[in-house]
């Protein structure tokens, strides 16, 4: 029924956009266009449940969430997704889920925080040894999951699913008062001593939106980077290559298995940077429990409905930042502040769902053109 | 059509491997002898309590009902991340519904929510095209947000609810096996080597089971007998292996895959009920804790056989029902592990799968000298023992694991 359904909605599609060269600009928007519409709808269906009418809704959004303070608090929070998004991203590029990305950032802060604790260089030493220090320990975490794939064949899925549980045993060994961790007097929470004041990143006050992490400027800088090595260097075209057509590749002379390795460590070193915003730029300057967690979900989403791309992962990143931001006041008129959630994963569903009903109109007009062009070569290619 | 067409041509089959299975029963035997050493040598008796294995039963049956819904996606062809979501969504309808109609409907509620959304999984990947790992990412996402719309709007308007909580439920009665204790009980006590410790455990998985557990157990040759003698686990193998065969033969792997995708579902979604009215009383949020993942390893870990992912989720349940207990008991699950490395390194020996043994021996002699010299076992290290010991088991037993051909790889018909 679905599939019929699918077909008429196609067909009409089709009717709409059909010069080709528009259409792949089209498709793209339409897609989008699609996903949100049906999020929006989604949206619109439960506010409807609860009574509650739009025009409240965007009051109490604009009232609340899209202040100068909000801005900078959305700003700060993208900026942490955004990387958690690179990282899902670049293993996306070759069909791999790293998963892993939350014991991997997890374990790389942490240890960012011990070390920054334990040493006082000058600030222009102290911060870059605290990003490589996390970025080191998470993208070797995220190399044995490499080397489970190239060598053994274990699907990254369950092998890093199996790393975060260890991870968080891991941390939860070693942050305990007697080992590396430290207990304030009076205060039941375990969590890293306080980091040497050179470590503290400044953050970037910028006119009409307030101070800004420090790692927003880095965060742009390599979604620049990523943009230049995945489309503009060898690697980037070996790793497009060996992701969509391993065989082709390796006649090529890639190895697809170096290219697992390579790119699952790549997102293990950008995973390590993710944890760094909070704990470099936020005031506490621990690790501890109330640490974010789980944010390799968050990447993994905003990596799909950014189609991997480094603009619309920060569009996502984004995205998400405001839906979380509207959370707090949509609680404040008597709407659950769980539909956040809800129309998260609805956004990823629809834009998933509509780029693949997109793709199969693409895919169908690129065969179409393609067979138009056979049929005229045809007498010129036949043998005297 | 008279084009020449590039098509993938399916690799020549392979000889079935001819390796020596390890039998259900040397298995049982081998915990059967092991059990009662190690309690002696790490000094911890509990190892053989009946407590023990009680808990060790309850904590298996969800794994081991998210292992078999795994089971039927895989063997279908098709990767079913989303177990963990179905099982979240399924123990909260199972609770939602056990609330009004009480506990045997709380585990068909749990199956109802299962099945849905092993639906929508199916629907997502088979009509849409959907990546199926990404179908089931977003499907683990999307329940965990829905579930908690779903209390906020239920349960948090009830007497002892919360959003995250639901009011006390009662749960599925109890059974134990009549006569059993008049026997039992005195031998465990009795002191007799082997045969006491024996008693004690038998004790426990006899006495007080829930009917869930034994429904659940049950499920597993029911699941054996679906899938090798029946026409539908036929077909479902078929799809599994080579759908474009099955199809021309005119099984519709959409039709087989649409099926086998709800009963996987509707298992993930019972070990979710399970949770909520046997294995506790309450619905409470996080409770899942990652099972379904646990489910979907087991599936690996028993080389896609119901008696396998049985192995695997009764291994998860020692360990994890382990974790909640004393600490000598602990590092008797080093004795345990390095006892049975070394012991698989002499079984491959005689196999004649020489490289394989002697890494397997090396790790197991490890373990047994940290045991021995070994500073005790940090409890952290417990929490994490399942998650390790799935870890060495991919390591170590890969070669000899031998997944579904089509597992994964999106079905499409040629003229479509």
């Amino acid at each position: 029924m679905s599939a019929r359904l699918n077909e008429r909605l196609e067909a009409l599609v089709r009717r709409i956009v059909s010069p080709p060269r528009l259409a792949s600009v089209g498709l793209h928007l339409l897609a989008v266009g699609i996903a949100l519409g049906f999020a929006v709808a989604v949206l619109a269906i439960i506010l409807a449940a609860y009574g509650t009418s739009p025009g409240a809704v965007i009051d109490v959004v604009g009232q609340y969430a899209l202040t100068s303070q909000g801005w900078t608090a959305m700003v700060n929070k993208a900026t942490t997704y955004y990387l958690a998004g690179l990282a899902a991203a670049i293993g996306f590029r070759m069909f791999l889920f790293n998963i892993g990305i939350d014991g991997q950032y997890r374990l790389g802060v942490f240890a960012a925080a011990v070390v920054g604790a334990a040493v006082s260089l000058p600030m222009v030493l102290q911060i870059p040894l605290l990003i490589v220090v996390s970025c080191v320990v998470a993208g070797a975490y995220a190399a044995i999951a490499a080397y489970l794939k190239a060598s053994r064949g274990v699907s990254e899925v369950i092998s890093t699913i199996m790393l975060n549980a260890v991870a968080t045993g891991i941390i939860a060994f070693l942050i305990s008062p007697d080992r590396l961790g430290a207990r304030d007097e009076g205060s039941n929470n375990t969590q890293t001593p306080l980091m040497a004041e050179s470590g503290w990143m400044p953050s970037i006050p910028v006119p009409g939106l307030g101070d800004v992490y420090g790692f927003t400027l880095l965060a742009v800088l390599l979604g620049v980077g990523y943009w230049l090595v995945t489309e503009r260097t060898r690697f980037g075209f070996e790793q497009t290559a060996s992701g969509e057509a391993p065989r082709a590749a390796l006649m090529g002379g890639t190895d697809p298995r170096r290219m697992i390795v390579a790119t699952m460590v790549a997102s293990g070193l950008i995973a390590g940077l993710v944890g760094l915003p909070e704990l470099l730029g936020s005031p506490t300057h621990r690790y501890g429990i109330g640490f974010p967690a789980g944010l390799a979900w968050v990447g993994l989403s905003i990596a799909i409905i950014g189609r991997n791309h480094p603009i619309g992962v920060a569009l996502g990143a984004l995205l998400w930042a405001f839906l979380e931001r509207c959370a707090l006041p949509l609680d404040l008129i008597g709407v659950p502040k769980e539909v956040v959630a809800v129309v998260q994963a609805t956004v990823v569903l629809a834009v998933v769902t509509s780029y693949q009903l997109v793709h199969g109109i693409s895919d169908r007009n690129a065969r179409r053109r393609a067979a138009t062009y056979a049929r005229r070569a045809v007498p010129v290619q036949e043998p005297a | 059509m008279s084009t020449p067409q590039l098509t993938k041509v399916a690799a020549p089959a392979r000889p079935a491997p001819r390796r020596r299975r390890l039998s259900m029963w040397w298995v049982l035997i081998a915990v059967a002898v092991t059990l009662p050493v190690a309690a002696y040598l790490a000094d911890a008796p509990d190892l053989t309590s009946a407590g023990l294995a009680g808990a060790t039963l309850r904590f298996s049956v969800p794994i081991l009902l998210a292992g078999l819904g795994g089971l039927w996606a895989e063997r279908s062809g098709t990767l079913n991340l989303g177990l963990d979501g179905m099982m979240i969504i399924g123990s909260w309808t199972g609770a939602f519904v056990g609330l009004y109609y009480g506990p045997w409907a709380a585990l068909l509620g749990g199956v109802v929510g299962g099945v849905l959304t092993g639906l929508l999984h199916a629907v997502v990947t088979l009509a849409w095209g959907v990546d199926q790992a990404i179908a089931g990412i977003v499907i683990n996402m999307a329940s965990i947000g829905v579930v908690r719309f779903l209390s906020s709007i239920t349960f948090a308007e009830k007497d002892g609810g919360s959003i995250s909580q639901s009011p006390a439920l009662d749960t599925v009665p109890t059974v134990s096996l009549p006569g059993a204790s008049w026997v039992l009980d005195p031998l465990g006590e009795a002191g007799v080597p082997f045969a006491s410790a024996w008693a004690r455990i038998l004790t426990g998985l006899v006495t007080d089971v829930s009917v869930a557990t034994i429904i659940g157990l049950l499920l597993v040759p029911v699941t054996w007998w679906a899938l090798t003698h029946s026409r539908f686990g036929l077909h479902v193998r078929a799809c599994g292996e080579n759908p474009t065969a099955a199809d021309s033969l005119g099984v519709s792997p959409y039709r087989v895959r649409y099926w086998s995708q709800a009963i996987s579902g509707g298992l993930a979604g019972l070990g979710g009920a399970y949770l909520v009215v046997a294995a506790s009383s309450v619905y409470r949020e996080g409770q899942v804790a990652g099972r379904g993942f646990l489910g979907l390893a087991t599936v690996l870990f028993g080389n896609w056989t119901p008696s396998g992912v049985l192995g695997g989720s009764l291994l998860f349940g020692f360990t994890d029902a382990l974790s909640t207990r004393q600490a000598a008991s602990v590092s008797a699950l080093l004795l345990i592990g390095g006892a049975a490395l070394a012991l698989r390194a002499l079984w491959l020996l005689r196999a004649g799968r020489r490289s394989e043994a002697w890494g397997n021996l090396a790790v197991g002699v490890a373990v047994l000298v940290w045991f021995v010299w070994g500073p005790p076992v940090p409890r952290e290290l417990v929490i994490v023992a399942p998650y390790l010991t799935t870890l060495v088991v991919l390591v170590v037993a890969r070669q000899a694991l031998r997944p579904p051909a089509a597992v994964g790889v999106p079905y499409r018909r040629s003229d479509e």
